[in-house]
């Protein structure tokens, strides 16, 4: 590096820097276009490309929001492993969560071409200066949790991920291709736990409902802000990384549940649910945009309680890796002296 | 009917279980389709399958070490040290639970609810007492940090795979083809314990006073897996099984080289008594079952 750069106070710029500068504004010139004919083109920004700075934050900020969702989401699952009540739900419920790690696993990977380190991710994550989706900071009570995580939960996800399987971000709209494949998987078996506790005895219908009950809104929310509260979304539809606004499938999304919770012999808790017949959209009641501020905020209840178990994880972890880390360079440097 | 060859260790598994697969068309199983519970619970119910009670009780036995443990390694899931670990030991505690749930769905073949109908692996999994689990004392240990957990599943790993392989010439057509599946995940279960081993071995001096306290902690319970009693001596007369001290040259030839290889020694710790076999188990096995059935029996009869 050049010594003038370490000074404090820059010196007048050499020939050679306004020359570099010169065609650093050369190469953003051109990137600019190819990008902005990309995106007119509804094709697709790659790890190399030029892309504008803002893109690439929005995207990183996404992309690793959404891996940590898949961390963080593990856990309400994970709860009731040990205690699935038959082997066969436990060996499913088993490879979904397995699933939701492998789901982490491709996003980290797909926002490390973003050019950060997942270790950098991990560490915002528990420090607390991430974000991930606040559906998952509402606990896991009953088994039927189970149920309504995969059917509403996995629901809403999906109604969000499939767009984000055009989305202009090569890397992040393939990850996405797999990941709802697994998903709709994942929905099914929601589905299917709810349904046969609603077909079971008295107790299970009642565990069923009350599952739904407390999941629904929440999942609704999981679309993000009405529209006009939304200030982020309308760039993210510009670059076509978002497709849909969040009021537009939110509605998509309460139109499925109205037919599918049918077939489950179970209702929704909102009595607003209607067909619009003039904006040929679904509606629902009135959703408690307080309480998803307060759980953004970090009060909602098992905020705590999740950061704290990844950090521990995490924290136990430590000697582990440093552990695999020096074995690692221990068997480069014997590979080395065989070689000398 | 060719033997596996397990003269090296962990390794490469297309070759080495290559007979286990020929073995698993002998059932009634599609070849190519993996073998599934429900598979074994059809063949039960049709009858096409109906292991003698003697076969019973060896498949609860070695289904019960199976279940324990991936109730125990169930619960590393969104805990591990990496991610890759979560999805590592998630896939050995469901490895483990498939065997589990073929193993005590063939077992109920030959046990009768009151009603008349055979035992399903859920009546078994969830409506024993502690004294009635067949596992031996080392699946209940409970996982201890990272080093304990990759202590015990190397035990279990090399003991399982020496068990399965030889198991896939079982004059039982149906332990046969449990076995010629398991063999081969539990031989890659063998491959990730092998490796953790040497690391934490030979990682840092915290990691390698981890793994040698881990070993140690599980050594205890290793001679109970090894030991023979009235039940298998006459399933290894029939061939329908294999004295469990047999396969215990193998296990200490094949252990001993990674250990060797980690530089580390076989600990010099006294065997615990066990009993695991006649349903005398740890203070731990307990507070496993509570969990594992809770659920299930607050809501007898249910389905879910």
């Amino acid at each position: 590096m050049a010594a003038q750069n370490l000074q404090s106070v820059p010196a007048e710029p050499t020939a050679d820097q306004t020359q570099a500068q010169a065609a650093q504004q050369e190469a953003d010139t051109a990137g600019q276009a190819h990008f902005d004919r990309v995106i007119a083109e509804d094709s697709r920004i790659e790890p190399k490309d030029w892309m504008p700075a803002a893109y690439r934050k929005t995207l990183l900020r996404q992309v690793s929001q959404h891996a940590h969702s898949e961390i963080i989401g593990m856990q309400p699952e994970a709860n009731w492993i040990s205690r699935a009540p038959s082997l066969k739900r436990k060996s499913i419920l088993m490879a979904k969560v397995q699933d939701e790690a492998g789901h982490g696993l491709y996003l980290y990977s797909a926002a490390e071409t973003l050019g950060q380190s997942r270790d950098k991710m991990m560490d915002d994550l528990i420090a607390g200066k991430a974000r991930y989706s606040s559906i998952f900071n509402y606990p896991a009570l009953t088994w039927a949790d189970m149920g309504a995580i995969g059917w509403l939960v996995d629901g809403a996800a999906i109604c969000n991920q499939v767009p984000l399987c055009r989305a202009s971000y090569g890397p992040y709209g393939r990850a996405m291709v797999r990941i709802c494949k697994e998903e709709s998987f994942h929905q099914r078996q929601g589905f299917e736990i709810l349904l046969e506790l609603s077909n079971g005895t008295a107790a299970q219908k009642q565990m069923a409902q009350d599952a739904v009950n407390r999941w629904y809104a929440p999942a609704l929310m999981m679309f993000g802000p009405p529209d006009d509260d939304s200030p982020n979304s309308k760039q993210s539809m510009a670059w076509n990384i978002k497709r849909f606004s969040n009021d537009e499938l939110r509605s998509r999304f309460v139109g499925m549940m109205v037919e599918q919770v049918r077939v489950l012999g179970l209702t929704l808790p909102d009595d607003q649910v209607r067909y619009n017949e003039d904006t040929k959209k679904w509606e629902h009641g009135p959703l408690d945009w307080h309480e998803f501020q307060e759980v953004l905020a970090g009060r909602g209840p098992c905020n705590a309680q999740r950061l704290e178990r990844r950090r521990e994880a995490h924290d136990d972890g430590a000697w582990v890796r440093e552990a695999a880390a020096a074995y690692a360079a221990k068997q480069v440097n014997k590979q080395k002296e065989y070689a000398a | 009917m060719s033997t596996p060859d397990t003269t090296t260790g962990h390794g490469d598994i297309s070759t080495g279980v290559a007979g286990g697969d020929s073995n698993a068309s002998a059932t009634r199983i599609t070849p190519g389709n993996a073998l599934r519970p429900e598979d074994i619970a059809l063949e039960v119910k049709t009858g096409l399958a109906k292991p003698t009670e003697d076969v019973a009780e060896y498949a609860l036995r070695i289904g019960d070490d199976a279940l324990i443990l991936a109730q125990r390694l169930g619960h590393w899931i969104s805990r591990a040290p990496e991610l890759e670990e979560d999805i590592a030991l998630g896939n050995i505690a469901l490895d483990q639970l498939g065997h589990a749930r073929s193993f005590l769905t063939y077992a109920g073949g030959a046990m009768t609810n009151d009603d008349g109908s055979a035992k399903s692996e859920d009546d078994l999994a969830y409506f024993r007492r502690e004294h009635e689990f067949r596992s031996v004392q080392l699946f209940e240990q409970p996982n201890g940090d990272f080093a304990a957990t990759i202590a015990r599943q190397f035990v279990v790993s090399y003991y399982q795979f020496e068990l399965y392989r030889r198991l896939t010439e079982s004059t039982d057509a149906t332990l046969a083809a449990i076995a010629a599946k398991a063999v081969k995940e539990v031989d890659y279960h063998r491959d990730h314990n092998a490796q953790w081993v040497l690391r934490l071995a030979g990682g840092t001096d915290e990691s390698r006073k981890r793994m040698i306290h881990g070993l140690r902690t599980m050594w205890p319970y290793v001679a109970e897996l090894f030991r023979d009693d009235e039940l298998t001596q006459r399933l290894a007369e029939a061939g329908a099984a294999v004295a469990p001290s047999s396969l215990r040259e193998d296990f200490d030839r094949l252990t001993g080289e990674v250990l060797a290889e980690a530089e580390l020694e076989v600990p010099d710790v006294p065997a615990a008594p066990g009993g695991g076999r006649e349903g005398r188990h740890s203070e731990h096995l307990g507070y496993l079952l509570a969990e594992m059935q809770v659920l299930a029996r607050e809501h007898p009869g249910a389905s879910w």
